[in-house]
This record gives structure tokens, C-alpha cells and sequence, in this order.
């Protein structure tokens, strides 16, 4: 609570209760123990109280007020569950669930749905009272990364508010009024033919089963059936400290080894860790970043991990494209690699790998799928999961994850340093440059390994770091708001970085569209707090210090930007059109 | 007391719409030199003295929203003139734009000399095309003889006027949505608070008023705030300007003081002249679509803004639609949640989806086929849609239904028994 905030007294339900000016209805209410119902409501989010159902009844007042947006004022008694607001609330559901087509049982939310949640919370039983109208729309399932099934929208306006507002993709809007009302694409278009850059955060706060990932988990069973496969799998820095959420672990919970153990148990020939492909991305990236500021090359540079972001700035500024590295994602570092140099030391062909990826993300889907990423003469992915399918698949297996031995991954893609898991949250490839780029460049042993001014969810954060005499501004942004923010200003000429690491998502990785659905600010705390620290636990904290790492460059790559590094590790970006 | 007047409405039909020279010789202007002299403060009193409140039917206290605008800090400011004149049954506005436009003028300039505000925005309604052009030339007018634009006469201050449209939607005329409309955004209201008089246009503080209200500033000035209020009644200052049309004798744009009963404004043969081919009165339905239906019993009730609302009825837009015995009242409802069914705007629930099942059970009643428990339906979906919905549309959108409902409980209870004691639906 700031200093000069004043506390406002009122009463809730015959509770007297004392919060900070500035809180709304629904905030102060649980504070006596009392959980409003919401529907549109998303603590990250802006408010938009066009659901309704939050509805409370104040003393002397006639209308009612909606909870969400309402804040307190001195003296003020709630009454959140008196009769009328109870048959009002009801109302709203069943008008609700008149338009909806209640195909529970077949739907990928089911057991994990707010509209199912309420509905089942307030009692509401299929009274077939009012009319039933369900439309009865195509679903748009083309794109390969995420599902839209209309029919099941039941117009909160979440999606659009995150498409729109935190993201300004403004691939999915609202459009006509009244019965025709529709929360929809411009024209109606399928994803694949608008803006949309795939990065899922519609998908990660749509509260019913109207926007979803593409499930790719039945081609990943598929493989592990066919005994001719040799089938991998890597998973993503961020997906250790979210998959506990599916199975009842603390947010932020750091389960790397049931992780693993469950994915060997699931039947994978291999476990290894895009946290080792990480350290390869920085001695890559940061050489890259080495070779610009030495050689009057583009700058800032800006860092190229984020699929949803590299579809970002190929869309709306096309323009700006030099300045993204040329490095590959540690996805697809590892996906190039898998099919060389693990193939040729294993001696398998690479036609029979199968190279899965557990991600944070739909949009890395895509960039699996991008046409040029066959550098390693096969798909260098050949699927990608989110962390839901991730669960969904420990669920069908009928692993119990939290009771599973804790292992650890395979040698040698599942060696990494503390620099490659920090790569999950926001500020993390900075601070994993910096540690080896200021190694690199000053020849100087690195003693305070913690880069704490880029850490954290803000939206934009700075640093200036001291290269043996050459001051290098970075600065870090999360969240596409804050990209377009930053690229205007570089834009503008008015932005004097050397170095910008964007990630798509807000708070990066640890929210990241493929995350399990309900992260929300706080999760995304504890699990960066997570990955902290586990960096912090770790002998070895640099990624040019990871000794797996450093033979496989002796062995087989050669020098960091050399020219097999130059045809495996790096790629090209494609301008688009804003259709 | 006088049952009509011409204070507001002096003008109409004796000063060549948009000519300056005439509309000064008529006193017009004189009230905006007379601003130009006071000072903000001065002129609010006066404007609060008046007891005028907001005509386009939300009758809050104009003079409260202007106080509370003063006390507003930041700038600019913007002074926007709802002329979205949607609600069925009304075209006052209409009259006031095409007969005077040099009056709502002059209300809106001296608005902006009290706000010290430069831009000044009229949204007028998409089907009122011509007017636009009309007003358009009164603006221009105007500004060539000094009494809008920059330095308006002498005195340093200036005040720009721009036009902006819609294409039609009657939720524009819900002041957050018409600033979303004029900014650019799609129509649809806006949260609040923060209130307009805070974060209006271009999220700047922001007065809006209606037509009418605006043309009632001048004539405020020139008698002075408390003999304007002295015409009305004790809450209803000054005169209104009333729409009768349906079966009335005399359709028409009507300019009464407050106080007068709705049997005057209904028969009087000066006003309405009574009911069309002699029939019977059957109900007449107050303020547009959005107010109450009102039964003959009740024509004896002072047309004020607090005696209606005692007997369940509110002065609203100033529509006074009047229904003889051949109309049926259910048959009559049905058209009325037709058009609320045409205009929600869709983003909140209630209204969206409350009205369309509303409208789906009075469609069922006017077919014979409603039963008891669709009765009991309808009025559990009119209180939620009442008490829930997000703005006033939905608010509103079941006041007709729930008042006529009350007075004519018997021809309900006759469609449930398959008869339309008027004849008019086909059971």
C-alpha cells in the first residue's frame, strides 16, 4: 500500500472491512470470505463489466452494481448474494448457456472451464425455459496452432481485449450489434489470413473452450508407436516451472526431474533440454552482437527467440527486419542440431529421429513449420506441444506425476547452465548475453552474475552495462504494446540501444500461450522466481562455460558464427503483408 | 397559466434559419454578449438558478453538470451537443436544428466561453442529412459575422464548431457511445465512471447536452436563471418542448410549461386537440420507447419531471405517442421490443440476449401460444434486464412493457386465452 492511500471502511454482507481506496467490490469481497462470480472479469486485463454476472445489491441504491467495476467508497453496504441479485445472476447463465451448445464432454476444457464452474457453482439445471439458439459456426482449424470454434464464444471479450490492447495484433475484434453481435475476425477471415501472429494469449485467458491449441499430441503418440522411430524430446526452460500447476503443485513449483521422468515414461527414446540449445543460442546471439558493435553493424540488435514476435515484426514492420539477429530460436538450434551432430554421434539416421518439442507456445508450432527450418537436410522439428498437451498426454498415460521418481535428462543435449534456464522468463537471453558477452569482450572474469535491473514483468526495463570502457545500453521488452513501443522509437531514430531482447508474451515464457490455462501475473511471478532460482543453485551459470556445449563447438561446429554454425544455427526473416 | 409558450421555440418559423441578421434583430446573440462580460462562475449560477435538466431525457441537472465540469481542472475541454435524436416519437431537436440553428449556436458558444473551450462538436443523427447542411451553412454564417471562430466579437475568445455524424445507431445517442462514434471507435458506451465531465472526448473532460438544452441557455441569460425556472414548477424549470404524434388530432412539436396536466398536452385544442376521428384515448406512451405507458386515469398528472414520477412515468425525450382503442396494447409492445431488439448493441449480455428472449415471448403471446410460466419468464427477464444491464438502453428497454403491463393486465391475461380484445393479432 502506498503511503498516501486511504483506507476506506464498508460493509460487505454485514462484515465490516477495511481496504485501500481504489479497490473494487470484487477485490474487497474476499476479503471477508466472499467469492463473487465472474465471467468477463481477468485480473490482467482491463475491466469491461459486460457480463454482468458479478452483479451486487448496495444498501439504498436501486440498480445494481457490477462488482468488478465498482470501486469502494466510505460507508457503502454490499449485499452480494441477496435474492434478486442470486435470480438476476441465474439469468444471465441461463441466457448464457441458451446460446451455447453445452457439448461438454467433447470439448478440450472440459473439467477446466469457468462457464462449466459457475454453472455447476450457482445450480443453474438445464431448465430449457428460454429459447434455444445455438449457432452454429465453421471451426477454424487450418492454421495449426490455434483453434477458434466460435460456437462455443460466449462474447466476454477477453480475446479481443488481449489481441487488441495488450498485444495491438487486433487480429481478432467485435463486430455488428444486437443478436448479430460477434466477437470474430476482420470479415470474418480464418486466422491464417489476418494479423495474427499465433502467440495464444487469446487462448490463455478465453474461459470456455472457444479458443484452444492445435493438438498435435495424437502425431506424438504416433511416433512413439512406430518401433522404426527414434523419438526425442526437448522441453522448453519454462515448462519446468508451469507443468506442476496442471497437477496441483504450487505455482512456480520447479519439477524438472518428474518432468523428465514423466517424458521417459511417456516412451521417449531420448530427453534432452532446449536449456542446453539456450547456451548455444547466446554463443551465437552474443557473438552476432560482438561482430555488430565491432564492425559498424545494424544496431540495436534485437533478439530473435520469439516466434510470435518474429511473425510481429515481419508484419508490422517490415522495415526493421536488420535488426533482428540472425540466430535461430533455441527450438530450432536444437531441432538443426538433433539431426547432425546428435545423429552422427549416435549413429542414427536422422530420417528415423523424430524431434518433438515441449513449449510454452502455439506460436512455436509455427515456427517449426516455417518452410526454411530444414537446414539439417530433414524438418528440423517435427512437432511441437504446449505445456496443456503436455499434461494432457501424463494424464492419458495415467503417469501420477508429483509421485514420479525425479530423473534427470539425457546426455549430452541435456547439459545446460544457469544462463539457459533463465531463457523462460522475460530479461533472461539478456542477462545470459551479458554474461558471456562481457566475458568474451573484456577477457575479464565476471563476479556478479545477477543482472537484476532486467528482471522482473515490467513492461520495458533498461540497463547500461560497461564493456572495459564501452558503456552498452540494452533494454528489455515484454508484450507486443511494448515492442510496437520501442520499435517506434528506434524507428524514430530516437531510441540509442545497442541491444533490445523482445518477448512476445507478457512476463515472456513463464506466460506464454501454451502455458496452463489460468496464469495469470502472480503465477508468472513464482514462476520466474522459480527459474531464478534454480539459475542461482547451478556451479556453472554461463552458457560459453557449459562444457557440453563447448565440446560440441570443438567436435562439430567449429567456431561460434562459423560457416557450419552460419548453415545449421542461423536463418532469414520474410517481410508479410498486413492483409 | 398559459398552456403553450414560445421561449425556447420563439424563434422557429419567424427568423430565417442561419440568418444572423435576423436571428440578431430578433434578440439573438444578445445572451453570448452578455457571457462574453460574466464571469464562469456567474454564468453557471445563472444556469443552475434556472433548474434546467438535461432534455434529451435523462433530466439530470444541468446546472450540476456544469458546476461540476468548472471544478474539472484539466484542459482542454470539449463542449459536444447531442443531436442524435433517436428515440421513436421524437423530433423537437429536429425542429430546433432546421427552424433555429443559430440558437443551439449560441447555447453551445456561450458553453464554450464558460469552459474556455475552443472546439465545440455537434453529433447529428445519420438520417437527418439535410439538416447537416443546414447547419452547416448557420456555422459558416456564424463565423462570417463574428459570433464563432476565432476572436469572437473582440473579445479574444475563440470557439470552433464542427459537425460529425453518425450512420443511424440509436445507442449513439447514449453520450459515451456518441464519443466513442465521434472519435472514430464503434458506438458502444463506454465504462463508468470515470464520467464524461472527467475523461470525455479524446479522453479529455467533456460537456454534453442535448439540443434542446443547449437552446436553452440563451433565453436563461437573457431572463435570468430564476425567471426561466419561474415557468415551471418547483423541480421543472422553464418549458419543454413536447412531440405528439400517433392518433393525436394535432401532430406536432409543441412548446409548454411545466405544469401543465397530460390531459392539456392530449386535448387541449391549442396543443394536441385530442384523438384523431373522435376514438377513444387508450394509453399514450411518455418520453419515447424508452419511458412508460400511461393509462387515461392518469391524464389528470402535471407534466413535471417530479409528478411523473411519482405516477410511474417520466418526461424523457418529450414524446407524447398517442394510441386510440384500435391499437392493441401487446400487438403495440411487440414493435416496441422489436426496435430495442434492432438497436442493443450487442456487447453485454442482458441486453443482448434478455431482449431477444423478451422479445421472443411477446411474439409468442400476440400468437396465442404464450403460457402462464412464459408470463412468468418475461417478468423475470424484464427485472434482470432492468437491473442488470450495462447502460441505459437495456436499462430502459423494458419500462413500456412493465408500465402497460400493470394498466392492462386484463388484455394480457385475454391473449393468454388465445382473444385480442382489439382485434389485431391474429391468435
Amino acid at each position: 500500500m502506498q503511503p498516501d492511500c486511504k483506507n476506506i471502511n464498508l460493509i460487505i454482507d454485514g462484515v465490516p472491512v477495511s481496504v485501500p481506496e481504489g479497490t473494487t467490490i470484487l477485490d474487497a469481497a474476499k476479503k471477508v470470505g466472499v467469492k463473487i462470480p465472474t465471467l468477463c472479469h481477468h485480473p490482467d486485463l482491463k475491466v469491461r463489466a459486460t457480463c454482468r454476472i458479478c452483479v451486487v445489491e448496495i444498501k439504498g441504491q436501486r440498480k445494481y452494481k457490477t462488482a468488478c467495476s465498482t470501486e469502494v467508497w466510505e460507508g457503502a453496504e454490499v449485499i452480494t448474494n441477496s435474492p434478486g441479485v442470486q435470480q438476476a445472476r441465474k439469468m444471465v447463465l441461463e441466457l448464457i448457456l441458451a446460446e451455447h451448445p453445452q457439448a461438454c464432454l467433447g470439448c478440450l476444457r472440459n473439467t477446466k472451464c469457468e462457464l462449466q464452474a459457475l454453472t455447476a457453482e450457482m445450480g443453474v439445471a438445464n431448465k430449457n425455459r428460454l429459447k434455444k439458439t445455438v449457432k452454429v459456426l465453421p471451426l477454424d482449424d487450418c492454421n495449426g496452432a490455434i483453434v477458434r470454434d466460435a460456437s462455443k464464444c460466449i462474447q466476454c471479450g477477453r480475446c479481443t481485449e488481449m489481441c487488441q490492447e495488450v498485444q495491438t495484433v487486433g487480429a481478432i475484434t467485435t463486430a455488428n450489434r444486437s443478436m448479430s453481435y460477434d466477437v470474430t475476425t476482420a470479415f470474418g477471415k480464418k486466422l491464417r489470413e489476418t494479423t495474427c501472429v499465433y502467440c495464444g494469449q487469446c487462448t490463455t485467458v478465453c474461459p470456455v473452450g472457444a479458443l484452444y491449441e492445435h493438438d498435435d499430441t495424437e502425431k506424438v503418440w504416433a511416433a512413439l508407436a512406430d518401433p522404426n522411430k527414434h523419438v526425442i524430446v526437448q522441453t522448453a526452460p519454462s515448462v519446468r516451472v508451469a507443468i506442476g500447476d496442471e497437477f496441483g503443485l504450487p505455482a512456480g513449483t520447479f519439477s524438472e526431474g518428474h518432468m523428465v521422468a514423466a517424458l521417459r515414461r511417456i516412451g521417449f527414446d531420448k530427453v534432452f533440454d532446449t536449456n542446453w540449445s539456450a547456451d548455444v543460442t547466446i554463443m551465437e546471439e552474443g557473438h552476432e552482437l560482438i561482430h555488430r558493435l565491432t564492425n559498424r553493424g545494424v544496431l540495436p540488435m534485437i533478439t530473435s527467440c520469439s516466434p510470435g514476435w518474429i511473425k510481429f515484426i515481419e508484419t508490422f514492420y517490415p522495415d526493421m527486419l536488420p535488426h533482428l539477429s540472425t540466430a535461430k530460436s533455441p527450438q530450432q538450434m536444437f531441432g538443426a542440431l538433433v539431426k547432425t551432430f546428435y545423429a552422427e554421434k549416435a549413429g542414427i539416421d536422422p530420417a528415423n529421429i523424430v524431434s518433438v518439442s515441449v513449449m510454452p507456445c502455439t506460436a512455436k508450432k509455427i515456427e517449426a513449420a516455417r518452410p526454411e527450418m530444414n537446414d539439417s537436410g530433414y524438418r528440423d522439428v517435427d512437432i511441437v506441444i504446449t505445456t496443456r498437451e503436455f499434461a494432457r498426454m501424463i494424464r492419458r498415460k495415467g503417469l501420477d506425476f508429483c509421485a514420479l521418481p525425479e530423473e534427470h535428462f539425457d546426455d549430452p543435449m541435456g547439459v545446460a547452465s544457469g544462463a539457459g534456464v533463465i531463457f523462460g522468463t522475460s530479461g533472461g537471453v539478456m542477462e545470459a548475453a551479458l554474461r558471456t558477452v562481457y566475458e568474451v569482450v573484456t577477457k575479464k572474469e565476471l563476479h556478479a552474475l545477477d543482472f537484476k535491473a532486467v528482471r522482473g514483468q515490467q513492461g520495458m526495463k533498461t540497463a547500461e552495462v560497461d564493456l572495459d570502457g564501452t558503456p552498452v545500453k540494452v533494454v528489455v521488452v515484454n508484450g507486443l504494446k511494448n515492442a510496437r513501443k520501442i520499435l517506434n522509437e528506434i524507428r524514430e531514430g530516437k531510441a540509442d540501444y545497442q541491444f533490445v531482447e523482445v518477448m512476445c508474451c507478457p512476463g515472456g515464457c513463464v506466460g506464454g500461450g501454451g502455458q496452463p490455462v489460468g496464469t495469470v501475473r502472480k503465477t508468472k511471478a513464482s514462476r520466474m522466481e522459480g527459474l531464478y532460482t534454480a539459475d542461482h543453485k547451478m556451479n556453472i551459470r554461463q552458457s560459453h562455460k557449459n562444457p557440453a556445449v563447448i565440446s560440441m563447438y570443438k567436435d562439430f561446429l567449429g567456431e561460434p558464427l562459423g560457416e557450419k554454425a552460419h548453415h545449421l544455427l542461423h536463418t532469414h526473416y520474410t517481410p508479410r503483408e498486413q492483409q | 397559466m398559459p398552456k403553450s409558450l414560445n421561449i425556447v421555440s420563439a424563434n422557429c418559423g419567424k427568423v430565417t434559419p442561419g440568418n444572423v441578421e435576423e436571428y440578431v434583430r430578433a434578440g439573438g446573440y444578445e445572451s453570448l454578449k452578455k457571457a462574453l462580460s460574466m464571469q464562469p462562475r456567474a454564468i453557471v449560477d445563472e444556469v443552475v438558478a434556472s433548474g434546467l435538466r438535461g432534455r434529451g431525457g435523462a433530466a439530470f441537472s444541468t446546472g450540476s453538470k456544469w458546476a461540476h465540469l468548472l471544478e474539472v481542472r484539466e484542459n482542454p475541454k470539449y463542449i459536444v451537443c447531442n443531436a442524435d435524436e433517436g428515440e421513436p416519437g421524437t423530433f423537437k431537436d429536429k425542429l430546433l436544428l432546421e427552424k433555429d440553428p443559430l440558437c443551439v449556436i449560441e447555447g453551445m458558444t456561450i458553453a464554450g466561453r464558460v469552459f474556455d473551450s475552443h472546439d465545440g462538436y455537434i453529433y447529428i443523427r445519420g438520417e437527418y442529412r439535410s439538416i447537416q447542411h443546414s447547419f452547416q451553412k448557420a456555422i459558416d454564417n456564424a463565423v462570417a459575422a463574428g459570433y464563432l471562430g476565432n476572436n469572437i466579437l473582440g473579445s479574444g475568445f475563440n470557439f470552433h464548431l464542427h459537425i460529425m455524424t453518425g450512420a443511424g445507431a440509436y445507442v449513439c445517442g447514449e453520450n459515451s457511445a456518441l464519443l466513442n462514434s465521434i472519435e472514430g471507435k464503434v458506438g458502444r458506451p463506454r465504462i463508468k465512471p470515470p464520467h464524461l465531465a472527467e475523461v470525455g472526448l479524446f479522453q479529455m473532460p467533456t460537456l454534453v447536452n442535448n439540443v434542446e438544452t443547449f437552446a436553452c441557455i440563451a433565453p436563461i441569460l437573457r431572463m435570468g436563471g430564476e425567471a426561466f425556472h419561474a415557468i415551471g414548477t418547483a423541480e421543472s424549470g422553464g418549458t419543454k418542448l413536447v412531440c405528439l404524434s400517433g392518433h393525436s388530432a394535432r401532430r406536432g412539436v409543441y412548446e409548454v410549461p411545466f405544469g401543465v396536466s397530460l390531459r392539456d398536452i392530449i386535448f387541449d385544442p391549442e396543443l394536441g386537440g385530442g384523438i384523431a376521428g373522435g376514438k377513444e384515448l387508450k394509453f399514450f406512451h411518455l418520453g419515447g420507447l424508452s419511458g412508460s405507458i400511461g393509462c387515461p386515469a392518469q391524464l389528470d398528472t402535471p407534466y413535471s419531471y417530479e409528478c411523473l414520477v411519482r405516477t410511474g412515468l417520466s418526461v424523457g425525450s418529450g414524446a407524447v405517442v398517442v394510441a386510440d382503442e384500435s391499437v392493441c396494447v401487446v400487438d403495440y409492445l411487440k414493435g416496441v421490443l422489436e426496435f430495442f431488439l434492432h438497436e442493443s448493441c450487442g456487447k453485454c449480455i442482458p441486453c443482448q440476449k434478455g431482449i431477444r428472449q423478451m422479445y421472443t415471448i411477446i411474439c409468442k403471446l400476440s400468437e396465442g401460444k404464450a403460457t402462464q410460466e412464459d408470463m412468468c419468464l418475461l417478468k423475470e427477464l424484464a427485472c434482470m434486464v432492468t437491473n442488470v444491464s450495462f447502460c441505459g438502453l437495456g436499462q430502459t428497454s423494458a419500462r413500456a412493457l412493465m408500465s402497460a403491463w400493470k394498466h392492462f393486465e386484463p388484455e394480457f391475461a385475454a391473449h393468454l386465452n388465445k382473444q385480442c380484445p382489439a382485434g389485431v393479432c391474429k391468435l
